[in-house]
């Protein structure tokens, strides 16, 4: 996910300002040989540190977890936490100096598409390892970068099946709603053609892009309304990112949008930033995600009981990246001690073939692409914010990173 | 044999009340079960029009219908659905709802509510039918409409028994429905009509004239709601303008932490409605009351900046422009430090709520529709201090000429200190109507500057009247060629419109006149 915003440079100069802000506590009585250093690479000031800050503290957070248990391999770990500032270029800079300057032993970070196109470069050129929790349009794949988020085939395209669904309201148009650039714009381009092997034409396709931020909404719901008049039920899918989402659920539900009529399905819309707003309109709108917070379950509570008690606030939510944090943490801690090493090339190696019984209930595991096999989860917005599963896959489902829905894949490897 | 069938077709007949009751309670099981099965025996009860399905359908919707572990079926107040009985309730969790069960839900409450005591009830449950509509519904209605003593429920209706016909098989009866369904008028009318024509290819031409007769008075509404919305978007612009029509266009002060009061207003309309929370009978005045509270927060920051930093510079735009973004940067991150970067959550009271219908079935959001009354009241406030108070005068006399007001006896630093205050306290304003419509998060204001900026440059630096056309012709502008170019395209001819405009007239729409205008 790429949003892009005119002021950016106007924070560009706070650079490592928060930098300061974050430093593990330390604990002692640990085994000889040096911590192991681990690099978080997410935004705290600027545009994403709405959303990149809770990825700080989860990475944070793990690390406490994992000295608590006596490190890995006997050995501490420590953090080393950088504020690239919403700032694409100041992500290189920043991955440059975690690798050089800081000589980390792997990184977890990355929020936006175009902050990972940014740092991919360096990883590749200093033969770093990046793991990176946000799903994502796919059309990547790098030795130097695990992906623990969703795929599009783990996400957006089994939520469009489920709006085609008798369960799912059988729409038979779709209004692809997104900010624009990449993420939106990719993922959009292989849902059209899904839809088209499915036998929706282009003539019940709207699609519609708006600048990140956008916050006038009225005349796109309302064009929305008036394409779902034309006989035939309509589903929204919103690839809106960031800011922009909470004007337009305001505005779903004050034009009297129901989720019976027109159901909405938002691929970035989460436990976070639901907080914004008043969901009592908005029930029964659908997220498609890989995690919910209200998932049952003995490993789910753990992870809840984990990040509660780290934060100090037992109101504070989970959602969908920071359980992939979470996963790829856990996982890379499983990948050392097997190992017995942290050079980067033999954690690799054993990075394949990881397994984890994740908070969301499934059992996931590392793929040789380097994404994750995930389940996928429907899930309705409730009046109290959280999301209630309507939907789930029976079992985890092999990422594809590479889209069969883009012509230009054709000739390669799957 | 017939006398065997005949006596056969008498029982039955006799067991048809005692069938009906089985019915009922054979019908609930199924709301334990899954999505599939609760949308099936929703439909069921709704098909049986036995009353005591209200209570469970109503139930259902609530969320408040729970199930035990073993499939028994619990009203609130935990008396078994199907006995009437008090049940024990322990260990039982609520029926999940999805959108399928929802559609079927409405349609079935629409059924059975048709004959409420209460107007707005049989008004709603006219409005489901005419949604989740079949042929079944048509004597329903028909009897409806024949006891219904309310005009306006009434027309509700014969609308719904419309769509019922629609999907009814009486091709005469269907003729009607359409004719009807076109003098309706409405978008879902033209909805079913066009569901209508690829079923119905015999009555095509009907449907055709009533689509087009539709078309005609929808065309004249969307330009209406086209309207309503760029004069929306232009209230929002001229509110988040004002402001900075005060501290740039009076003073001259190029101030790019203005979003940032705009921001404070926001937060102070969090504030303040945090704090009246706990008081039931205020709590629906918290958004009137964060105004003046915004006002005030946001004044004494433009107050405390002036004195503190911008009176160092006057006369040195470039160090100002570079010092208030600064301070635009610190104040960010200050609520971010204090508030999190997570988004508060205002929420808007009942009467800014849902949509309106004006006459002729145009639509308006009653948010959008107090901002645009709001924004016109700040702006009359506006005019009125400057125009009509002792401070107004001493603003306009200290920026015609600063030395010979002083030589009157005007204090023109303390006037100085007041104006900004005061431009800073109107975007505190603004930001309580914009935590109506957008995030309240510490990056609010950033979205709004370059905007307001725009708006004064055209509108004519120191013309309040400038900027109130200024802002209403962009936002009309804007949404006018929306649905033409796309939401990023309309903002980018908007803006070269306006750099083409700038080069013709650099003063704006309403230059100044005279000498004040020349230094």
């Amino acid at each position: 996910m790429t949003p892009t915003s005119p002021t950016l440079t106007r924070r560009a100069a706070l650079g490592g300002l928060g930098a300061a802000l974050a430093m593990p506590a330390l604990r002692p009585a640990f085994g000889q040989g040096a911590p192991i250093k681990v690099g978080v690479l997410h935004s705290l000031s600027g545009t994403m540190a709405i959303s990149e800050t809770a990825l700080r503290d989860t990475v944070l957070m793990m690390v406490d977890w994992v000295n608590a248990k006596g490190g890995v391999m006997g050995r501490k770990v420590e953090a080393v936490v950088v504020d690239p500032a919403s700032n694409w270029p100041l992500f290189a800079e920043k991955a440059r100096e975690l690798l050089q300057v800081h000589k980390v032993d792997v990184t977890f970070g990355c929020w936006t598409s175009v902050s990972r196109k940014s740092v991919l470069p360096v990883f590749e050129e200093l033969n770093g390892m990046l793991f990176y929790p946000v799903q994502y349009e796919g059309e990547e794949e790098s030795k130097n970068i695990f992906y623990t988020g969703a795929a599009p085939n783990q996400q957006a395209i089994p939520a469009v099946e489920y709006l085609m669904s008798k369960d799912g309201g059988e729409a038979k148009r779709i209004a692809l709603l997104g900010t624009d650039y990449v993420y939106p714009r990719t993922t959009n381009r292989i849902l059209r053609g899904f839809l088209k092997s499915k036998g929706i034409g282009d003539a019940d396709i709207m699609e519609e892009y708006t600048p990140f931020g956008h916050s006038d909404w009225q005349g796109i719901v309302a064009r929305v309304k008036r394409f779902a008049s034309e006989g035939k039920k309509t589903a929204i899918v919103s690839t809106i990112n960031g800011d922009a989402n909470v004007p337009f659920y305001r505005e779903l539900g004050n034009q009297g949008i129901k989720a019976e009529d027109i159901p909405c399905v938002a691929f970035s819309v989460g436990e976070e930033e639901l907080a914004g707003i008043d969901t009592k309109p908005l029930v029964g709108h659908l997220a498609a995600w890989n995690y919910f917070m209200s998932i049952k379950g003995a490993p789910n509570e753990e992870f809840l009981k984990l990040w509660q008690g780290y934060i100090k606030n037992p109101k504070r939510v989970t959602n969908d990246p920071m359980e992939a944090t979470y996963t790829g943490f856990r996982m890379w801690t499983q990948a050392v001690e097997k190992a017995k090493s942290t050079k980067v090339d033999d954690v690799r190696a054993a990075m394949i073939g990881q397994k984890l019984m994740a908070p969301c209930g499934y059992e996931e595991e590392m793929l040789p692409n380097h994404h994750l096999s995930k389940p996928v989860l429907i899930g309705e917005v409730q009046a109290d914010g959280q999301f209630n599963i309507v939907w789930k896959t029976p079992n985890a489902v092999k990422a594809e990173n590479w889209s069969p829905f883009i012509p230009e894949n054709a000739n390669r490897r799957r | 044999m017939k006398n065997l069938s005949l006596a056969l077709g008498l029982l039955l007949w006799l067991a048809l009340p005692a069938r009906a009751q089985d019915a009922f309670t054979a019908a609930l099981p199924g709301l334990a079960g899954g999505f599939g099965d609760i949308a099936a025996s929703v439909e069921q009860l709704g098909a049986l029009g036995d009353p005591r399905g209200l209570p469970v359908l109503r139930a259902l919707q609530a969320g408040q219908l729970q199930k035990t572990a073993d499939g028994r079926l619990l009203l609130p107040g935990n008396t078994d659905a199907a006995t009437g009985q008090p049940a024990d309730g322990a260990g039982a969790e609520a029926v999940r709802l999805n959108n399928r069960v929802r559609q079927a839900l409405r349609g079935a409450l629409g059924r059975l509510q048709l004959v409420s005591p209460d107007a707005a009830e049989r008004g709603a449950a006219a409005e489901a039918i005419f949604r989740s509509r079949s042929a079944e519904d048509v004597p329903i209605l028909q009897a409806a409409i024949a006891r219904e003593p309310d005009a306006g429920v009434k027309a509700r209706m014969v609308l719904a028994l419309a769509a019922a016909q629609l999907v009814a098989p009486n091709e005469e009866a269907k003729r009607d429905a359409i004719a009807r369904l076109g003098a309706a008028g409405t978008v879902e009318a033209r909805a079913l009509l066009i569901e209508a024509r690829a079923a119905n290819p015999s009555l095509v031409t009907a449907i055709d004239v009533s689509i087009a007769s539709i078309e005609r008075s929808l065309s004249i509404r969307r330009a209406a709601e086209t309207l309503f919305q760029g004069l929306s978007l232009g209230s929002v612009l001229l509110l988040a303008a004002l402001g900075l029509a005060v501290t740039f266009g009076v003073m001259g002060v190029i101030n790019m932490a203005h979003g940032e009061f705009v921001m404070l207003g926001a937060y102070a309309t969090f504030v303040v409605q945090e704090a009246c929370r706990g008081i039931p009978w205020l709590a629906p005045w918290s958004l009137p009351l964060s105004v003046p509270a915004a006002f005030l927060v946001a004044a004494a920051a433009g107050a405390v900046l002036e004195r503190g930093l911008i009176r160092h510079l006057y006369g040195r735009p470039l160090e100002t422009l570079l010092m208030t973004f600064g301070v635009g940067m610190i104040l960010q991150q200050g609520v971010r430090t204090i508030f999190g970067a997570q988004n508060r959550e205002v929420t808007s009271p009942a009467w800014m709520q849902g949509t309106l219908m004006l006459p002729g079935g145009i639509a308006v959001t009653q948010n959008r529709l107090w901002i645009i009354v709001f924004g016109i009241a700040v702006l009359l406030l506006v005019i009125a201090a400057i125009r009509f108070t002792r401070f107004g005068l001493e603003m306009r006399a200290v920026v015609q000429n600063r030395r010979i007001a002083a030589t009157m006896g005007i204090r023109t630093g303390r006037v100085d200190a007041l104006t900004f205050a005061f431009g800073s306290g109107i975007a505190g304003m603004a930001g309580v109507a914009l935590s109506q419509i957008d995030n309240v998060s510490p990056n609010l204001g950033t979205g709004y500057i370059i905007d307001s900026f725009m708006v004064v440059v055209f509108g004519g630096v120191g013309s309040l009247a400038g900027t109130l056309v200024g802002a209403l012709t962009l936002g009309v502008v804007n949404k006018v060629l929306e649905p033409y170019a796309g939401a990023v395209l309309a903002k980018v001819f908007v803006l070269v419109a306006i750099m083409l405009f700038i080069q013709r007239r650099p003063r704006g729409l309403f230059a100044l006149k005279g000498r004040a205008a020349e230094s």
